[in-house]
């Protein structure tokens, strides 16, 4: 049975606001498993680590699996720690996004988050090797590309993740771009990151949408959406479909998405009520299609 | 400092032409024994072969069409305005193409300063500028061996004549 | 002690010759295809010109580096195992790797190759530098532009390898290995297919003003007015517009250069092993001036005089140069 993730909020969602959206996502949202932690900036952490026992029981309790993320860009003391002390849980699991975080975990079974470029058989299987339950496939790889990397993958007894919804991430730096779109630096950025909870729109010099900045992360501007192929990448050996976080009813992104899933709900009429919960978006499956990101393919497959 | 690459005003038509008409036994020779000395050029060129380049050096009287095609080389003096559909338009001062071609100056780097202008087809572009770049020796200095000292003092006036710079403003 | 090596570009054979014969310590260069992170048009290497430079750098004491620094997609892992073995039957002087699964094909493979761990690995830890040395043998890694001098400093002494650093040339912003931002616009990866902003992709459209718009695929990059330094058509040294910033504006990185020459006696210092000269798409004539430069700087430092660097400021993007991160980290 395909199983439905959450990824980990990309963002800098206020406490409450995560309490809120968490409650939710135990009670009404119909994924298998949750992802939890900061990814992006080690400065947020702070502000809801506090709750992360609370929300993970929570989940627990609701009947997900939990998973915490680990940071994508190590480079600071703290961020050294944090990515250790990660490393030392037994429980729940573990997504590793970064070398420092694999060379923590030793051979201890964890899973291997979609900034650690596991791109091909060879990584996949070295990866296996070295204790690697699953793997979050990197959201620029073609379908084609997909396939062969999720046979391999299932072949070692490996979960298989792909994002099917929401912001890609496209590029982390050591720079803070939030900071400094408001002429400030990372360590005085006072979070200003916290007023754009979908992330900051740029666009070009003729007036075009293109990114979203979100701290040290650039996101494309369009969601992901590959709920038209979802039943493709689970015929070619994916098992996890993973929704990212956006400033949306996630909840009913989850049930949809489930639906469609499920057969209960025609991939086309899909796409339509998608549009509605996400009024104002683009959406783009370019990536998997092996064209440019931002495109969106029509003729998609359609779900069996 | 203004970089902006300005053309001259080309002159009168019959002064361009006879240039153009003067000049271009030479070209014709320069590029075949370019083609016959540095065979690995075309196949930097890959599937640009086939374009038309044009060469435009603003402060010269005509403009350079160049296609690379090993089958049948064309490099001639054109008038600008009756230059060809290219596919590719490189534009400069005489004495920095000059350079270019020679890698005596960094193409990067007179585009970083807009001393360099390229529109059209920009793969075509680079592909003909890293064919260029890995030929070895002087390709300037080899045209103007082929006619001997005579050719050689030709360079070394348009090297003098053309450093003088006198389009920018 | 740093044996304060410099390694250089080399995008054509010529460039190679040029840069060995400017003083190159080691060169470092590409196949002509998706293997390497400048897959580039009409530059690169064919293996019977890889064959004839190393036997040339190698005849003047020069290492030759080859890069294997990209992803390779799934199914598609064969043509980096065959580069990898075409560059070991030539005799080069290690290879400079990236992916995991490229790493450990070499290091059971060619167990007598060296490794150098590319920029595109991301490694800006002694924890993660470690796990590339641990399980395949790294013996050298390559740093990304983004730590300061002190960082560096203390990374050396928790490593068990050499570290590279970068000296001078293009100056990213993005952490390497990890930017899908070309992919995103024009259906090219740089991870998978070596490029970043492909020629094919990049227009050049001179306006009525004199003014020159940079497009990718399509979307207008920058627009530099009549007398304004241009730079790279990249997305990240883009200008754009944003809510709080109306007015269009670099929000990532304006064109600009690093240039470490000033830093380079406390780099030595700080324990840095080989310094790399970013620009294998640049021309001989770069090639020739910054090796040269870099190359008395060196030798003046190692003689115990004071380094007296060459004006490399016309060279620069932008015409603009930069100690980026190695200075300070408020830029972060």
């Amino acid at each position: 049975m395909t199983k439905l993730t959450l990824g980990p909020i990309a963002y800098h969602w206020s406490a409450d606001k995560r309490r809120d959206f968490y409650a939710r996502i135990a009670d009404e949202a119909p994924v298998d498993e949750v992802y939890l932690g900061e990814v992006i900036c080690s400065k947020r952490a702070p502000f809801h680590e506090g709750d992360l026992p609370t929300t993970i029981e929570r989940l627990e309790r609701a009947g997900k699996v939990v998973v915490l993320s680990s940071l994508a860009e190590v480079m600071l003391k703290r961020e050294r720690m944090a990515t250790s002390d990660l490393a030392a849980m037994d429980h729940p699991e573990i997504e590793i996004n970064n070398a420092a975080g694999l060379y923590a975990r030793g051979q201890r079974p964890h899973r291997i988050g979609p900034f650690m470029n596991a791109y091909n058989e060879a990584t996949i299987m070295w990866m296996a090797g070295q204790g690697a339950t699953h793997i979050c496939l990197p959201p620029e790889l073609p379908a084609e590309a997909i396939a062969i990397a999720a046979r391999s993958a299932r072949a070692l007894g490996l979960g298989v993740e792909v994002q099917v919804f929401g912001r890609l991430s496209l590029a982390v730096s050591a720079r803070c771009y939030h900071a400094r779109a408001h002429r400030r630096t990372k360590d005085s950025c006072q979070f200003v990151c916290a007023d754009d909870p979908d992330g900051m729109p740029l666009r070009t010099r003729d007036d075009m949408p293109i990114l979203r900045v979100n701290g040290i992360q650039t996101q494309s501007e369009s969601y992901v959406d590959l709920v038209p192929d979802a039943g493709r990448l689970v015929a070619d050996g994916v098992t996890h479909l993973r929704i990212m976080p956006q400033e949306v009813d996630m909840v009913g992104v989850t049930r949809l998405i489930r639906a469609v899933l499920a057969g209960q709900l025609p991939v086309a009429e899909a796409g339509v009520r998608l549009q509605e919960l996400c009024a104002g978006r683009q959406f783009s499956n370019g990536f998997y299609h092996g064209q440019a990101g931002y495109r969106r393919i029509a003729n998609a497959t359609l779900a069996p | 400092m203004s970089t902006r690459i300005r053309t001259i005003p080309p002159g009168s038509g019959v002064v361009s032409r006879l240039a153009c008409t003067m000049v271009q036994p030479i070209l014709s020779r320069v590029v075949r024994r370019i083609a016959a000395q540095h065979p690995s050029l075309f196949a930097r060129l890959g599937p640009h072969q086939g374009t038309d380049f044009l060469i435009d050096p603003v402060d010269l009287p005509f403009a350079l069409h160049l296609r690379p095609d090993p089958q049948a080389l064309l490099f001639r003096a054109v008038p600008r305005d009756a230059a060809p559909q290219a596919g590719a338009v490189i534009r400069g001062r005489f004495l920095l193409l000059l350079e270019l071609v020679d890698s005596e100056e960094d193409g990067d780097a007179a585009f970083f300063s807009r001393d360099l202008e390229v529109s059209g087809d920009t793969e075509a572009v680079v592909r003909l500028r890293n064919a260029l770049d890995d030929v070895e020796g002087s390709i300037a200095e080899e045209t103007a061996a082929m006619f001997g000292p005579p050719g050689r003092a030709i360079l070394g006036h348009l090297r003098r004549t053309y450093s003088r710079d006198p389009i920018r403003t | 002690m740093s044996h304060a090596e410099l390694v250089c570009p080399a995008g054509t054979p010529a460039a190679l010759r040029t840069a060995v014969d400017a003083g190159a310590d080691a060169v470092y260069c590409g196949f002509q295809n998706a293997t390497n992170a400048r897959n580039f048009p009409g530059l690169n290497f064919t293996p019977d010109e890889l064959a004839v430079a190393v036997l040339y750098a190698h005849g003047k004491g020069t290492k030759v580096l080859l890069a294997l620094n990209t992803y390779p997609p799934a199914g598609k892992f064969d043509l980096w195992r065959q580069a990898a073995d075409l560059g070991a039957r030539l005799g080069v002087d290690a290879f400079i790797v990236a992916d995991m699964g490229v790493a450990d094909y070499i290091a059971r493979a060619h167990p007598q190759a060296r490794l150098h761990l590319s920029v595109q690995a991301a490694a800006s830890t002694p924890e993660a530098i470690r796990y590339y040395c641990a399980h395949f043998g790294v013996k050298r890694v390559v740093l990304p532009r983004i730590l300061t001098i002190p960082e560096i400093r203390q990374i050396r002494k928790e490593i068990p390898c050499e570290i590279e650093t970068f000296i001078f040339g293009n100056h990213g912003l993005m952490v390497e290995g990890r930017c899908s931002l070309t992919n995103y616009l024009t259906g090219q990866s740089t991870n998978m297919d070596g490029v970043c902003s492909p020629a094919s992709d990049v227009e050049y459209v001179r306006d009525a003003d004199g003014a020159m718009s940079s497009r990718l695929a399509g979307f207008t990059i920058d627009r530099f007015g009549p007398d304004e330094m241009a730079g790279y058509p990249t997305i990240c040294k883009g200008r754009y517009t944003a809510p709080h910033r109306p007015e269009e504006y670099y929000a990532f990185e304006e064109p600009v250069s690093l240039n470490l020459s000033r830093l380079l006696p406390e780099l030595i210092g700080a324990g840095v092993h080989a310094f790399k000269i970013e620009g294998r798409q640049r021309s001989k004539s770069y090639v020739r001036g910054v090796v040269a430069a870099f190359r008395q700087a060196v030798d003046d430092i190692r003689a115990g005089h004071a380094a007296n660097i060459a004006d490399l400021l016309a060279l620069t993007e932008g015409q603009k140069q930069t100690q980026g991160a190695f200075e300070t980290k408020k830029w972060r």
